[in-house]
């Protein structure tokens, strides 16, 4: 195997060469209209770097057929370098066994996954979920369309102005019919990263099991499922420099053996008669139908390239570029930075009095500035904030100080054609 | 790709700046609220119709400078018009955002072409609509408007 190396090699005494590591990603070299492409809108979906580009071309080119299935040569090539991308994902993220890590179509599947699988047998009328303000969209309502069908109660964790968790509130919500959390760990449209560590515990003190949207924190954070000790953990490959299409679901084994299949079909069986029908062992069992093969495999080398760099040196390069940002934007008259946690990834949020975010998305993009305008696919936050969308500038390694310095630029043109 | 300050004219920003017929007419014979769910702009349109004729207009929302423009532009142009060249009005408006009218061939939209460089920016085209779209649905007596069901325009790209 050719190992996946990002352009330096972690270690850690010295700090990467981001201006290197940066020329790994050809799309970056785009001009918009004759601009430079400055890239802020990472929370939606990274780039890809040349490595994992070349991982894909190498799968398609020289490895690619079926899995699990043929005695040929390269359906055994495929099924080896797919339960090797599966390994990386279970040595990235510290689960105790690698058929813990199932993987899906993205965040979104893994926790519609969780919710048929484990919400329609285990969670009956009566029953409440806790969620929070600042959850996803993905991680409402797949438990709004189980709450429907079996008359169960969502109870809803408030935030702050700040836009964190109101811990005591989260405590307060627990009761004898508490049987689900779901909690994202860290807030797409505001970057606040919560303290779940915390609220996994306080939650099993009461026996109740928690499932972790990880979507916005494996780009930015080391996952340790052993650590928190989550019993779900869900996340997307294209917002960690992989492609699109996959991402995977994390369960503790003992969990995914008493849930039920989610999808039926070949591979998550044992025996099929038209009487009865054996289910396979996890992971097969939730993985049913040829899987994204290509796709998997590029995220396993995806989670090589960001490992290579380190998690914790990406974690502190981004963490310079949010302080710069915040401290360029809070010095702009009239921009107003919506979400200021204590704890933040290089996620910003903004609003501009008097325009509407759409026309700074518009107006930004002329000077070949890709931010993301809109709800965020978090409508809750909006209202908590009352505002109907914002601005969300989001950072990535690749990223660099130029960068927020041409968005303060752009903001200023923004405001010089509306005032 | 366009150059974005030609759709930024001081007409629009003017519109935007101090919308025409801006509020809610107290005696409405039609009305409709336009919603387009994935921007959050939402648009009231009450009107006065009398003998199919177009009395008087209002609309009031939370809209981005180009919605808020075209709605203010539109409630101009059509105010004081038949309902039927109204609806030719809401045709042309929605062939020019789409880039089907040809400006070449006589129409009837004036300086409202101003929105042409609107086809530009497909995510955009549903904000100069929505007004058109609402106007359509308040004389007709629908209930609402949403730029979600139109299979005229291209599709909003969805972001997470």
């Amino acid at each position: 195997m050719t190992p996946v190396n990002a352009s330096l090699k972690s270690d850690v005494s010295s700090s990467p060469d981001w201006e290197k590591i940066r020329a790994d990603f050809p799309i970056l070299q785009l001009d918009i209209d004759g601009k430079p492409l400055v890239y802020l809108d990472n929370a939606a979906s990274s780039q890809m770097p040349q490595q994992v580009i070349d991982r894909l071309v190498r799968y398609q080119t020289t490895q690619h057929a079926n899995i699990n299935r043929a005695v040929h040569y390269l359906s055994e090539v495929a099924t080896l370098e797919y339960h090797n991308a599966r390994c990386k994902l279970q040595q990235f993220i510290n689960a105790r066994e690698d058929r813990e890590v199932i993987f899906t179509s993205g965040t979104t599947d893994s926790i519609n996954l969780v919710m048929h699988g484990y919400g329609r047998k285990f969670i009956k009328a009566g029953d409440e979920i806790i969620l929070t303000t600042l959850e996803h969209h993905s991680n409402i309502v797949p438990w709004q369309m189980l709450a429907n069908e079996k008359g169960v109660t969502i109870r809803v964790v408030p935030i702050n102005d700040k836009g964190e968790v109101e811990i005591d509130e989260y405590e307060k919500l627990f009761n004898e019919r508490t049987k689900f959390v779901g909690l994202i760990h860290v807030s797409n449209a505001l970057g606040t990263i919560n303290p779940i560590k915390g609220m996994i515990d306080f939650a099993h003190r009461h026996g109740v099991p928690v499932l972790i949207d990880g979507a916005q924190a494996a780009p930015h954070i080391t996952i340790d499922v052993q650590a928190l000790d989550c019993d779900f953990y869900v996340f997307s490959a294209h917002k960690l420099c992989g492609p699109t299409g996959v991402g995977i679901l994390y369960g503790k084994a003992a969990l995914l053996e008493a849930m039920q299949p989610f999808k039926g079909g070949g591979d998550m069986i044992t025996s099929v008669t038209f009487e009865k029908t054996i289910y396979n062992t996890i992971p097969h069992k939730f993985e049913a139908g040829t899987p994204p093969i290509a796709a998997a495999i590029g995220f396993g080398a995806a989670v090589d390239y960001l490992t290579a760099i380190g998690i914790e040196h990406i974690a502190a390069y981004e963490l310079g570029l949010l302080e710069y940002a915040t401290a360029c934007l809070n010095d702009i008259p009239g921009v107003r930075i919506i979400g200021t946690a204590a704890e933040k990834t290089a996620v910003i949020s903004f609003a501009i009095d008097g325009i509407h975010p759409h026309d700074i998305g518009t107006i930004l993009n002329q000077d070949g500035i890709a931010v993301r305008t809109g709800h965020h696919c978090a409508q809750p936050v909006m209202q908590r904030f009352n505002v109907p969308a914002t601005s969300r500038a989001s950072f990535a390694f690749y990223n660099k100080k130029t960068e927020v310095d041409a968005l303060v630029a752009g903001i200023k043109t923004v405001q010089k054609i509306f005032l | 790709m366009m150059h974005t300050n030609s759709l930024y004219q001081e007409v629009i920003l003017d519109h935007n700046r101090k919308p025409r017929n801006y509020g809610k007419l107290d005696h409405a014979s039609h009305h409709a609220t336009g919603h387009n769910p994935l921007c959050g702009d939402r648009l009231d349109i009450t009107l006065q119709l009398e003998d199919d004729q177009i009395n008087n207009i209002a609309f009031q929302g939370e809209s981005c400078a180009i919605c808020k423009a075209s709605a203010s532009m539109m409630t101009a142009a059509v105010k004081g018009k038949s309902r039927e060249n109204a609806e030719i009005l809401i045709h042309e408006f929605r062939e020019l955002a789409t880039g089907k009218l040809d400006t070449n061939q006589p129409h009837h939209l004036g300086r409202l072409t101003v929105f042409s460089g609107i086809r530009d920016l497909p995510t955009r085209v549903k904000c100069a609509i929505l007004p058109w779209h609402t106007l359509h649905a308040a004389l007709n007596s629908l209930d609402g408007a949403s730029t979600e069901a139109d299979d005229s325009a291209p599709p909003i790209p969805n972001h997470s």
